[in-house]
């Protein structure tokens, strides 16, 4: 008789749909991934409004808008994943699943699936909206966006991933998650634009994380950001998802402390 | 039985794991478990169990020796043995908020050639619990969701670590019944527990861990064999040991007098209990109470925790 083998797919699927079943039921972890980063855009306007924007060739739109997906990949992707692993770390689930089939990737990316969309998806409704409300329209060079967003998913993860290692429980992680989000939230261009701070200050901050994200979801919609110009936060994010990766490999937790 | 009865489905070469903070939990073991044997460790807390299987289940590289599960290296060759081998973990490992069959379908859905799920939760009792979210099971029907999912992809070598713990005693002789008749179809089974009766019901063969060794092994009754048997009784008003006829010749062992009670250790039994009770028959007297106990696996298990706890006295003593 021939066993039909599992797929990796199939796999991370099954793994995804319970993921997904988890969400709904944990009420917590779904506001804080599905409403928090629609409402935040709001802080960002009336932050936005006090700037003198037009100078720095900005509008409220290509503010707003950016940073609006920043919050989702923050909220949405990388807080809400270091609980989704930590949680099933503690609850021994990690541990169980690596006695199967699944490979530890595919353990960390079937947890991740449910997050990775709805952060997708937030980002979609969140351009869309801002586009009509706010009066930005199409991005001029939706390439540059693209990529700043897969970039952001890869990178939200790989940092959820990493962050719940050093995670003792769900509740400690609304505490170990706040670094990576208010670092990145002042100083990666979310709140106040990298154009509107002294060079020698912004120039440390594009090396932050979710600093080439942001940059390249705004050069996306302005079309200001030339390909030259991308080289930079381009490089800047991919090393950071590599640190990231190897950090996984040489930190992550399987099981709880004994 | 096919021709690969005497192939070696687990084979284990002094194998060594070390935790990170220096301690030696497993400290040079091997052992081999045939096709369709049931093969049980046994040992106290902290006796190396877990550690072991762990290794075997390939969750952890050795830090020594050697580990094949169907010929094959359980943590560098994942892929080869993984979708042949069923586990159960000590504890848990499923998320509270999910219900039985929720769980039941996500790992059908990792599992190759699994059974439907429905039919495995019926396996352990669980069918009619399926609604019911896995927080609000009891540690006895986590266990058997546990044993259910390690059973889906009808595995050929089964993983049990500590399957009884927490059950009652029904429940225990359910498993023990669904246990034996996975073996008698075949399945390769290494189980951990700390139950003497559950080893004794069920392992073809066993060995006795002690501090990260195998104190003992073999099957349960060479184990039992190889330790004497006891013979208990109060002297009667008036006599003394020297009354009774010469030891060595009873075929006694070692004796312990505690008061008025004599404790004898036999491996002649038969030997022992005759001459005994032909003397006491003789001179008239009653032998208040007699205990004659043949050698049973609690007792290999007891002798051997006793030898370590005099060892380590003895240790300390030099110290």
């Amino acid at each position: 008789m021939t066993t039909a083998m599992t797929t990796p797919v199939g796999r991370m699927a099954a793994l995804a749909r319970a993921e997904v079943t988890l969400l709904g039921r944990s009420r917590g972890t779904l506001f804080a991934a599905m409403f928090v980063p629609l409402l935040l855009p709001f802080s960002v306007r009336e932050a936005a409004k006090g700037m003198d924007l037009a100078e720095a060739g900005l509008s409220l739109g290509t503010v707003v808008l950016p940073a609006s997906i920043g919050f989702s990949l923050l909220y949405a992707v990388y807080a809400t994943l270091v609980s989704v692993y930590t949680a099933r770390r503690e609850e021994l689930v990690l541990k169980r699943l690596r006695t199967g089939e699944l490979k530890d990737t595919e353990i960390l990316a079937g947890a991740a699936l449910p997050a990775v969309v709805t952060g997708l998806a937030q980002s979609l409704v969140l351009a869309v909206g801002c586009a009509v409300l706010l009066d930005v329209g199409a991005p001029e060079a939706p390439h540059l966006a693209v990529l700043g967003l897969l970039l952001g998913v890869v990178l939200c993860a790989s940092l959820g991933a990493v962050t719940a290692s050093f995670t003792r429980t769900v509740e400690s992680a609304q505490v170990t998650t706040l670094p990576v989000v208010f670092l990145s939230m002042i100083f990666s261009g979310m709140f106040v634009p990298l154009e509107v701070l002294p060079d020698r200050v912004a120039s440390v901050c594009e090396l932050l994380p979710l600093t080439p994200v942001i940059t390249l979801l705004r050069g996306g919609w302005t079309g200001d950001l030339s390909a030259y110009e991308a080289i930079g936060p381009v490089l800047t994010g991919l090393a950071w998802t590599v640190l990231g990766v190897l950090a996984v490999r040489r930190w992550f937790r399987w099981e709880p402390r004994h | 039985m096919n021709g690969n009865e005497h192939e070696h489905v687990i084979e284990v070469t002094d194998l060594r794991r070390v935790y990170g903070g220096g301690f030696e939990a497993v400290r040079g073991i091997t052992f081999s478990v045939g096709r369709g044997e049931i093969f049980a460790l046994l040992g106290t807390n902290g006796a190396g169990k877990t550690s072991t299987v762990e290794l075997l289940e390939g969750l952890a590289r050795p830090a020594g020796g050697r580990v094949r599960v169907l010929g094959h290296d359980p943590h560098a060759e994942r892929a080869a043995v993984r979708h042949r081998t069923g586990v159960m973990l000590q504890e848990g490992g499923f998320p509270s908020e999910l219900t039985v069959a929720e769980t039941a379908r996500m790992w059908g859905g990792c599992v190759s050639g699994a059974m439907p799920e429905a039919e495995a939760l019926d396996l352990v009792g669980l069918g009619r619990r399926a609604g019911v979210r896995v927080k609000q099971l009891s540690g006895g029907e986590r266990r058997r969701l546990d044993l259910a999912l390690a059973l889906l992809g009808k595995p050929e070598v089964l993983f049990l670590d500590e399957p009884t713990t927490g059950l009652d005693a029904e429940g225990r002789r359910d498993t023990w019944a669904l246990v034996g008749e996975l073996r008698d179809a075949g399945t390769t089974v290494l189980l951990t527990t700390h139950y003497l009766e559950e080893a004794e019901n069920l392992a073809d063969r066993l060995a006795i861990l002690h501090e990260g060794r195998i104190a003992a092994a073999g099957t349960p009754a060479e184990v039992t064999a190889a330790q004497p048997s006891r013979i208990t009784f109060e002297l009667p008003q008036g006599y003394f040991v020297g009354d009774l006829p010469p030891l060595d010749d009873m075929g006694v062992r070692e004796h312990e007098i505690d008061g008025r009670v004599v404790r004898l250790r036999t491996h002649e039994l038969q030997r022992t209990a005759t001459r005994l009770l032909v003397w006491a028959d003789t001179a008239g007297v009653e032998l208040r109470r007699l205990d004659v106990r043949p050698a049973s696996l609690e007792e290999a298990f007891l002798g051997i925790a006793r030898e370590a706890a005099g060892a380590a006295e003895k240790k300390e003593y030099a110290a």
